[in-house]
């Protein structure tokens, strides 16, 4: 690399420092027969023409946190927009637009990241591309990932499949990753060992549709990123037309990160998740849906955590408390806590 | 918890069942309001027992003048201000902190001495600190500014808006406005002041007022204490959250603040001038005092219009019947500081309470 231990604005030029970079930092972590021609395109052989087609961005501040870093992350968020979707995911394309000045060594550890990343969740990197812009035209690093996947036959989630007394589940405990975020942020001075989510729900997800009884029952799924639990809930409400009705004894949380909440002033259910997701499943499934969820590493803590109300009354999010009191849940502002993913 | 539960509803029902009239609890901290809320207390409590949510949210009571200086120093190329983050978001008639076109040189800090770094780091530029809050964070504010003296830390100096808790609440009662029957203390704030500072509530106007800490279960007990006492026609002053609050508060938070801040007038949103409420640096550090420093008028400019929020910080109204309130007035588009701060009535309202379904789809 000619010596230099970070990126400079030549590494993006097209030129022999771009070449190198290619060569000795993407195509080894990535490397599969699709990437490594080099094309302009990536030709792929899909097992059907029912496809799933996404893209997503990631500019998460800061590029490492605890648990993951925005290479795991860039993967697993593509992955699970697939996944929740019904589809089988495939193969991703990532696109990096990188600061100069990023050092080496970090933008390795990343590529790197996100190549486990992409094993973990059986994808293949198939397509990518490289930008340098000059220093405070971005920040460190951002990422574009777009995925395909093949649409799992007789699996068909929506919101139109949403009906009264439907259950609604999780994988496990909420707003992990959002707090684990904050806690690396600088000025934030707290310790803690809260750890992000960040996971392939592929796998997970798998689990649930290969039981044949459970597949027809699996009415919807949504992983609850941005703007958590609370976001999914009041969107589902929406689009669906229905009334949700959550317990908060049900829902499943880390102590640590609640008491990081509380101390921050935050509402884990307006915080982000990036291993967590919602199903919707018809009531006489909930339970064997629920004990799948929780044979599997990523679904242990899972918990069915409400119900759908009725349709056409009230579309809103309600809460029934620990004291046993009601309050609503809103859509969140979404200012509260900006590049968390 | 669910025999507490049950024990504390007991109470409660005993003492509302044969009062003629509603009893009406003040909770004076945003930070219970926003707990009650979150936690469904309301719907839980008998038809005649009331909360009013009261003037404890800094952010809520501070005065537009108050804002409209911060704006005015904001615009100065000399000067960064650093802020807690509710702040920025207050509107004024000039825009606010937030929605100013450049607003490069406004810092949001979480913590006093990050504004002190702040200043340290940029020596050519003079660090406004906005320095809003009641005796929890006037501590924080006074290690500041003797740190600074201390240093020698010439380009750092603080706007002060802090305010104190006990002379708002006498306001609030001597006004007569708001029928207020007795108080459910912040907690924060007795952490520092210590129950005993409640007493002359008591001796004066024979109010009940019981300290409470914010998990559901204190505040349900504390709500309890109270009927108890009215049941019992005792008003006296009594402490939930014994964890952490003791009759003389925080000794050594009280003597910084005493030795950093003398009282003065303050002015209250919605409440007005109230004697002795506000907390100023003494002329010994005078140096520090933003207000001092650039020559700053105290204006008493008008609240925006058709908000208000001043009557809501006095219990006078509930949110919803502000003609503002989730239809121009919401989080998105906040026209006063009770939708903009996390602890205000208006955003608690907003955020947990259930509005009819037209609203809902906005």
């Amino acid at each position: 690399m000619g010596g230099n231990d970070k990126i400079l604005l030549a590494h993006g030029g097209g030129g022999r420092l771009t070449q190198q970079l290619i060569d000795e930092y993407i195509v080894p972590a990535f490397s599969n027969a699709s990437l490594n021609d080099l094309g302009d395109a990536a030709s792929l052989d899909l097992s059907s023409n029912k496809i799933c087609f996404t893209t997503d961005s990631y500019v998460v501040k800061p590029l490492f946190f605890a648990g993951a870093d925005i290479g795991k992350l860039a993967v697993c968020g593509t992955v699970n927009d697939l996944a929740v979707s019904g589809a089988k995911p495939f193969a991703i394309s990532m696109g990096l637009i990188i600061e100069e000045g990023l050092e080496l060594a970090a933008f390795k550890t990343i590529i790197e990241s996100a190549a486990t990343a992409a094993r973990a969740a059986g994808v293949f990197i198939a397509a990518g591309d490289t930008k340098v812009v000059e220093h405070g035209s971005a920040d460190k690093l951002f990422i574009n990932t777009s995925g395909i996947g093949t649409r799992i036959p007789g699996l068909d989630v929506g919101f139109s499949r949403i009906a009264q007394g439907d259950v609604i589940l999780i994988n496990g405990s909420i707003g992990d990753h959002g707090m684990a975020i904050l806690a690396g942020r600088e000025g934030l001075r707290f310790e803690s060992n809260i750890q992000s989510d960040c996971a392939p729900l592929n796998g997970i997800i798998q689990t649930l549709y290969e039981d044949d009884c459970l597949r027809p029952a699996i009415k919807f799924m949504r992983d609850a990123t941005r703007g958590g639990v609370a976001a999914v809930l009041n969107e589902i409400a929406r689009s669906a037309d229905v009334s949700i009705e959550i317990e908060e004894t049900k829902l499943p949380i880390n102590p640590a990160v609640l008491a990081a909440a509380e101390m921050l002033g935050f509402d884990l259910l307006n915080v982000a998740n990036e291993g967590k997701f919602i199903a919707i499943v018809q009531k006489e499934f909930a339970q064997k849906a629920l004990e799948i969820m929780r044979s599997h590493p990523l679904g242990k803590d899972a918990a069915i955590i409400g119900q759908v109300g009725p349709q056409g009354d009230e579309t809103i999010v309600e809460l029934a408390t620990a004291i046993g009191g009601r309050r609503i849940i809103q859509m969140p502002y979404g200012r509260e806590l900006p590049r968390i993913c | 918890m669910l025999q507490r539960i049950w024990k504390a509803h007991n109470l409660m029902d005993l003492a509302c069942k044969d009062l003629p009239c509603s009893l009406n609890i003040m909770e004076v901290c945003g930070t219970h309001t926003v707990s009650i809320f979150r936690n469904g207390i309301r719907p839980t409590l008998p038809a005649n027992l009331r909360l009013l949510s009261g003037p404890g949210c800094p952010v809520c009571v501070t005065d537009q003048g108050y804002i409209e200086n911060v704006l005015t120093l904001a615009g100065r190329d000399d000067i960064i201000i650093a802020t807690y983050g509710d702040m920025i978001r207050v509107p004024s008639k000039n825009g606010s902190l937030e929605k100013r076109a450049d607003n490069q040189n406004v810092k949001i800090v979480l913590s006093s001495m990050e504004a002190l770094d702040i200043a340290k780091q940029n020596p050519s530029k003079t660090v406004v600190f906005v320095a809003v809050g009641f005796e929890t964070t006037t501590p924080a504010t006074a290690i500041a500014v003797r740190y600074a003296a201390a240093e020698n830390i010439k380009n750092f100096c603080i706007l002060s808006a802090h305010k104190t808790v006990v002379p708002a609440m006498e306001a609030l009662l001597s006004s007569e406005k708001a029928k207020i029957d007795a108080f459910i203390c912040p907690g924060h704030v007795s952490v520092i002041i210590g129950s005993d500072a409640y007493n002359p509530i008591v001796t004066k106007y024979k109010k009940p007022c019981v300290v409470a800490g914010f998990e559901p279960m204190q505040i349900i007990e504390g709500i309890a204490q109270i009927c108890s006492q009215v049941a019992a026609h005792a008003p006296k002053v009594e402490s939930m959250y014994h964890a952490v609050v003791t009759p003389q508060g925080n000794v050594k938070a009280k003597a910084i603040i005493d030795e950093m801040f003398e009282p003065a007038d303050g002015v209250w949103r919605g409440i007005g001038v109230i004697k002795n409420s506000a907390l100023v640096l003494r002329d010994k550090f005078s140096e520090f005092d933003a207000a001092k420093r650039f020559g700053l008028s105290d204006g008493h400019p008008e609240d925006m219009p058709g908000c208000h929020c001043g009557e809501v910080l006095c219990g006078l109204i509930d949110p919803p019947q502000c003609k503002l309130f989730a239809t121009t007035c919401n989080p998105d588009n906040p026209i006063g500081p009770c939708m903009v701060s996390s602890e205000g009535a208006c955003s608690a309202w907003f955020k947990y309470g259930r509005r009819k379904k037209r609203e809902n789809k906005q």
